[in-house]
């Protein structure tokens, strides 16, 4: 088995979901090449070399390759799929965007959004916002897989020394450019990998009160996270939202607060170790997935929480 | 210019659904169905074109078993001008759902097609970057917004870091999120207009494309459940218990 795994990156830093990714990879078992395709990303190759499961790194180093457009990648990475039994990419924006592009490409069915490794041919994923997960075999002679990060450990970051090798790209596409970036800066740990999450519902009610929220994630030094309504109703950026559609997370604690649980969320959060429901209605659904519960008024409980824990 | 909109009929977004005993997959069986969520914003979106006098036509294409002509019917009362339905009994993957589109698009040569990010059934979120590759178009994917100017269209998208705008020529794939905007309720006038618009159908192995399914579905489980919480009564309560009964804290 030989497997490459697609690396994401901002040029800079390689974003932590590339290492569960390459989990996933070992667990397929094999050799596993590493590809960073960027812009002037040596550290990032530096990174990824140094990463003691991947035994080769292909670096693609091209202006347009500088900002993830989906037709470059994928015509990178069409270029070699069918020298490899299997092809990763994270589960992300980034990875759902271009991988889809190669398997049309390779004319494979891709697996998307793997949760398992079964065997080198067979995956769990769920489906229906995760309340099925189903097991899939595939007879497609390369694989195209994207692996969800949180159901993967991460790889050990350091102890290897890989061999770099360059890989040239061809011509940019055309009819697409990029225009711009507009990144959300958080003082926050990074939601995706953070240990405690403290989300927000439409429940909080405004803007205003939602610095609540972030108050009690301050002190906790959690990421802040937040329903569909909460990032609807302009309380939280888009980049914030848990859920089927949104970002999906399983820290060590989720707080769920004034969000009501709808399934569409719970897709988002239900792989917690300890969920935490503060709700005014003993009815919402969070209770009957939450580990510790408690039925009241968020302004109230909130800031007295924050309190205790100074 | 044209618009070609993909829509899907699925199990509606409020049912809880329920895995077969057998394991063989989901019960689907007197369960409410509905347009793709996604795909109401595509359509809507479409409607925005033509009001704005950027689309002249709209056209809603599905693969499906005849049951789907309910989701056409819900296109054509939303605003679609007319609309087609593949036929195809055993629903086919992302990747032949693409060529089927694909050969519309040969037909019918669309500027622009929309397509939901992804379907609420499946979650697969493949199908509009498929199209893209096969058509070797551009692609604008999880869109939030965007803006046409002349053949192109400046698209805002929702990453996982915030927001990016990156301008794609036509013709070229869209593919929707939520926020792109609010799907109109179709009016009861519309309605019974909808009845009237035409609705072609075609067979979808009348394409000649080859549908063999690529995974073989082994089996179809309910996850885990979660062990049953308990409700504490305070802030006190629920520290000491992170601490000393959970040990997260
Ligand atoms: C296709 C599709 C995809 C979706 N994807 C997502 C997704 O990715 N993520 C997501 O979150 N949603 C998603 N949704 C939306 C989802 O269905 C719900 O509408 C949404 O999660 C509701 O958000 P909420 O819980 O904040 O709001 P609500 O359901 O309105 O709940 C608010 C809660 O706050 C409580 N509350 C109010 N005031 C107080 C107070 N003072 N103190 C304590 N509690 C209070 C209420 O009791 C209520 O339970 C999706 C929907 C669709 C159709």
């Amino acid at each position: 088995m030989s497997i490459l795994v697609i690396a994401e990156h901002d040029n800079s830093a390689l974003n932590a979901n590339t290492l569960n990714t390459l989990n996933a990879a070992a667990k397929i078992g094999g050799d596993i090449t590493l590809l960073v395709a960027g812009s002037d990303a040596q550290s990032v190759v530096d990174e990824a070399a140094a990463i003691a499961s991947v035994s080769k790194v292909l670096s693609a180093n091209d202006a347009a390759l500088a900002d993830g457009l989906a037709e470059n990648i994928a015509w990178l990475v069409n270029g070699i799929a069918a020298n490899y039994t299997h092809v990763l990419a994270p589960a992300s924006n980034f990875g759902k965007n271009f991988l889809p592009r190669v398997a049309a490409m390779q004319d494979v069915m891709q697996v998307s959004d793997i949760v398992d490794v079964v065997s080198a041919d067979t995956f769990v994923r769920p489906i229906y916002a995760g309340n099925a997960l189903v097991t899939v075999k595939s007879s497609d002679s390369v694989k195209l897989i994207t692996v969800r990060s949180t159901a993967f450990d991460a790889v050990e970051a350091t102890g290897g020394s890989a061999a770099v090798e360059e890989l040239a790209f061809g011509e940019a596409f055309e009819g697409v450019s990029f225009v711009s970036r507009d990144v959300t800066v958080s003082e926050r740990p990074d939601l995706a990998t953070a240990p405690i999450v403290v989300s927000g519902g439409r429940g909080v009610g405004s803007k205003e009160d939602f610095a609540i929220i972030e108050k009690l994630a301050e002190k906790m030094n959690a990421a802040v996270g937040a329903s569909r309504a909460a990032v609807d109703a302009g309380y939280a950026p888009n980049d914030f939202q848990v859920g089927q559609t949104g970002k999906v997370v399983a820290p060590d604690i989720y707080f769920a607060i004034g969000i009501s649980g709808a399934i569409q969320h719970q897709a988002g959060m239900r792989e917690s170790k300890v969920i935490v429901a503060i709700n005014k209605d003993e009815e919402a659904p969070i209770f009957q997935i939450a580990t510790y519960g408690i039925v009241a008024d968020l302004f109230d409980v909130v800031p007295e929480l924050t309190e205790l824990l100074s | 210019m044209k618009v070609l909109v993909a829509v899907k009929r699925v199990v509606d977004y409020n049912v809880r659904i329920r895995v077969k005993s057998d394991g063989s997959g989901v019960d689907t069986d007197n369960v409410v169905m509905s347009m793709n969520p996604f795909d109401e914003n595509g359509l809507e979106e479409a409607l925005r074109m033509k009001q704005a006098g950027v689309a002249t036509e709209i056209v809603a294409v599905t693969v499906g078993t005849e049951q789907s002509q309910d989701t056409l019917r819900s296109a054509l009362a939303m605003g679609a001008d007319r609309a087609i339905l593949i036929n195809a009994e055993e629903a086919p993957e992302p990747l032949g759902i693409a060529k089927l589109l694909s050969k519309v698009v040969e037909q019918e040569q669309p500027q622009v097609v929309i397509l939901g990010k992804q379907a609420i059934d499946d979650d697969s979120n493949q199908t509009g970057q498929m199209l893209a590759a096969l058509l070797n178009w551009p692609q604008g994917t999880f869109a939030s917004k965007a803006e046409f100017e002349g053949d192109s269209v400046n698209l805002t998208r929702e990453t996982d870091a915030g927001l990016e705008t990156i301008k794609i020529n036509l013709p070229a794939i869209i593919t929707t999120d939520l926020r792109l905007n609010e799907p109109r309720l179709p009016k009861l006038p519309d309605i019974m207009k909808a009845k009237k618009k035409p609705i072609d159908m075609v067979e979808a192995a009348s394409f000649g494309v080859d549908l063999t399914p690529r995974l073989e579905v082994v089996s179809v489980s309910a996850p885990e459940a979660r062990k049953p919480g308990v409700i504490v009564a305070n802030a006190a309560e629920l520290i000491d218990k992170l601490k000393n009964e959970a040990g997260v804290l």
